[in-house]
């Protein structure tokens, strides 16, 4: 299924250029932002835990799964290219689980890696904080990889709807609406991350078995059906 | 005779014939004119006039989202019969400044990148305007635009205060302040989405960086004024934090010198003289952004 050619140029249209400073700037601010309030407050379990959920899981994760889950397919169907891949004899399914792994590859490194250096700077991983939430940015890379994945070949516009489900739809709705929690990646990553660290700071509004089969569910078949939509791909002109 | 005679003959067949081609000797538009379509052009473009269905829907649907707020509020001022608006005009910005980052996140790439991607900047070049009209044009269609997008709920707000027969003085003066305050949102907002947009031909990064540089700047500013504000008892320091996001840089200016309240934390604004700092880190910028833009713009081979 994994193929090291496709995997290299996805690499390489993720990371070549000046495009790994658009992913590299975050965790940097994550880890002058936890270095400045380290100074500020001093080690302090609860604000630990707040800039670690509140920026980290919250804005970070996300918005590097938007760039890294779009931006692994997104422009080259865009500008047309991908039929010089299409046409070459690999399965389409095989393209988009080859571009889904460099995607979860790229979004835990430059997510889940910065939040655990942010953690040990808040408070040195005091009632494991760090970890947990460095778990929980681990499992919600897999899941927002394999979402935006699929959205970059279903949509032209897929950065805008990701920020639009990332920023608005967990963000904002999820405040408000508590129903909407249920139907959040970052509360399913959380209700595993409680398991696995056993902080009592780190909660979820989900039970550990809906995430767990959700997270499973919604990841496969965000998967499968970016396999299809592959398949039956139309390239439309430049609108 | 004899001799010339072929060599007559010879320059008859080489005739180049007048087949009808005509010069141009209308009048010529010139400059001003290629800057001014180009700046229409763009103005329409980012509202997707002109260009097909499927790019109307999200410009149109984030001005009605923008829109919407203000007529319910409008519409309960009304029937409550209230003594004031539920919020101030300046706050309406604030609270709405999701809305304003996705459309100037998705717009600004749109007006930018699809040029240098496909090549096209050359060909504006090639006509007889100069890079500095070419920046003009796009900077001042993308601010026109954001400044419809802003101001439009505030004259829904405005028309409905005067219509609940609010009292006409007071709304006038809010209103106008608050026109002044999206007009400098929406310069610096286009200003440094511009700059980074114009950074990539590529549209999904284009929005993506612009996204990270309004947004994420804001998350990191209100993590850390929230933290400081009750950390320390020193507001002096919540304050100088505001100046490195855009939306606070503006909340800060027109808490100052335009009447607002602040949203900052504990409500503590910049006093006037910090206001002068916030007004001249804003200025700073926009002429900054204009200052980028013409130099990435000034190698027209891209």
């Amino acid at each position: 299924m994994y193929d090291p050619t496709v995997a290299r140029l996805t690499y390489r249209g993720l990371l070549g250029r000046r495009r790994a400073l658009i992913l590299g700037a975050l965790p940097v601010l994550l880890i002058v932002i936890s270095a400045v309030v380290r100074v500020l407050t001093g080690a302090d379990d609860q604000v630990a835990h707040d800039v670690l959920g509140g920026f980290a899981l919250a804005t970070m994760v996300p918005i590097i799964g938007v760039i890294a889950g779009t931006g692994a397919i997104g422009p080259e169907i865009d500008d047309g290219s991908v039929v010089y891949l299409l046409s070459k004899p690999v399965k389409r399914p095989a393209i988009i689980f080859t571009k889904l792994i460099v995607a979860i590859a790229v979004t835990m490194a430059f997510s889940a890696l910065p939040t655990f250096v942010a953690g040990l700077i808040l408070n040195g991983n005091g009632q494991q904080i760090a970890v947990a939430y460095t778990v929980a940015a681990l499992v919600a890379s897999i899941a927002y990889a394999a979402l935006f994945l699929l959205l970059g070949t279903v949509s032209r516009h897929a950065v805008v709807f990701g920020l639009v489900y990332a920023l608005v739809w967990e963000a904002l709705f999820g405040s408000l609406v508590s129903g909407a929690r249920t139907l959040s990646v970052q509360q399913w990553a959380l209700a595993v991350a409680h398991k696995v660290s056993d902080s009592s700071l780190v909660t979820s509004d989900v039970g550990l078995p809906t995430a767990t089969v959700l997270l499973i569910v919604v990841t496969v078949a965000a998967t499968w059906y970016a396999g299809q939509k592959l398949r039956t791909l139309t390239l439309a002109g430049e609108e | 005779m004899a001799v010339e005679q072929p060599t007559a003959r010879e320059a008859e067949q080489t005739r180049i014939h007048n087949i009808g081609y005509r010069s141009y000797d209308g009048p010529r538009l010139g400059r001003a004119y290629a800057r001014r379509s180009l700046y229409s052009q763009s103005l329409r473009g980012a509202y997707g006039l002109g260009r097909s269905v499927k790019s109307k829907v999200l410009p149109m649907l984030l001005f009605v989202v923008m829109c919407v707020p203000a007529l319910i509020m409008v519409a309960v001022a009304v029937a409550t019969k209230a003594k004031e608006l539920p919020i101030e005009y300046t706050r309406y910005a604030i609270i709405m400044q999701a809305v304003i980052g996705l459309y100037v996140a998705s717009q600004a790439p749109q007006s930018v990148s699809r040029d240098l991607r496909f090549k096209t900047v050359p060909l504006y070049f090639s006509r007889p305007i100069e890079t500095v009209d070419y920046v003009r044009a796009k900077y001042a269609a993308l601010a026109s635009a954001m400044f419809i997008l802003t101001a439009a709920p505030l004259l829904v707000l405005y028309v409905g205060a005067l219509l609940a027969k609010l009292d006409f003085g007071h709304q006038t003066k809010g209103f106008a302040e608050a026109v002044v305050s999206v007009a400098l949102l929406s310069l610096l907002f286009s200003g440094i989405s511009l700059v980074a947009a114009a950074a990539t031909p590529r549209r999904g990064f284009g929005i993506a960086a612009v996204i990270a540089v309004l947004t994420i700047s804001y998350g990191a500013v209100s993590t850390l004024q929230a933290i400081a504000h009750v950390h320390s008892g020193d507001t002096s320091v919540l304050v100088w934090m505001g100046l490195f996001s855009p939306i606070t840089l503006i909340d800060g200016v027109q808490t100052a010198f335009l009447g607002a309240s602040s949203s900052f934390p504990g409500a503590q604004g910049p006093s006037a003289a910090q206001g002068v700092v916030y007004l001249l880190v804003v200025l700073g910028l926009i002429a900054g952004s204009y200052g980028l833009l013409v130099r990435r713009y000034r190698k027209a081979g891209l």
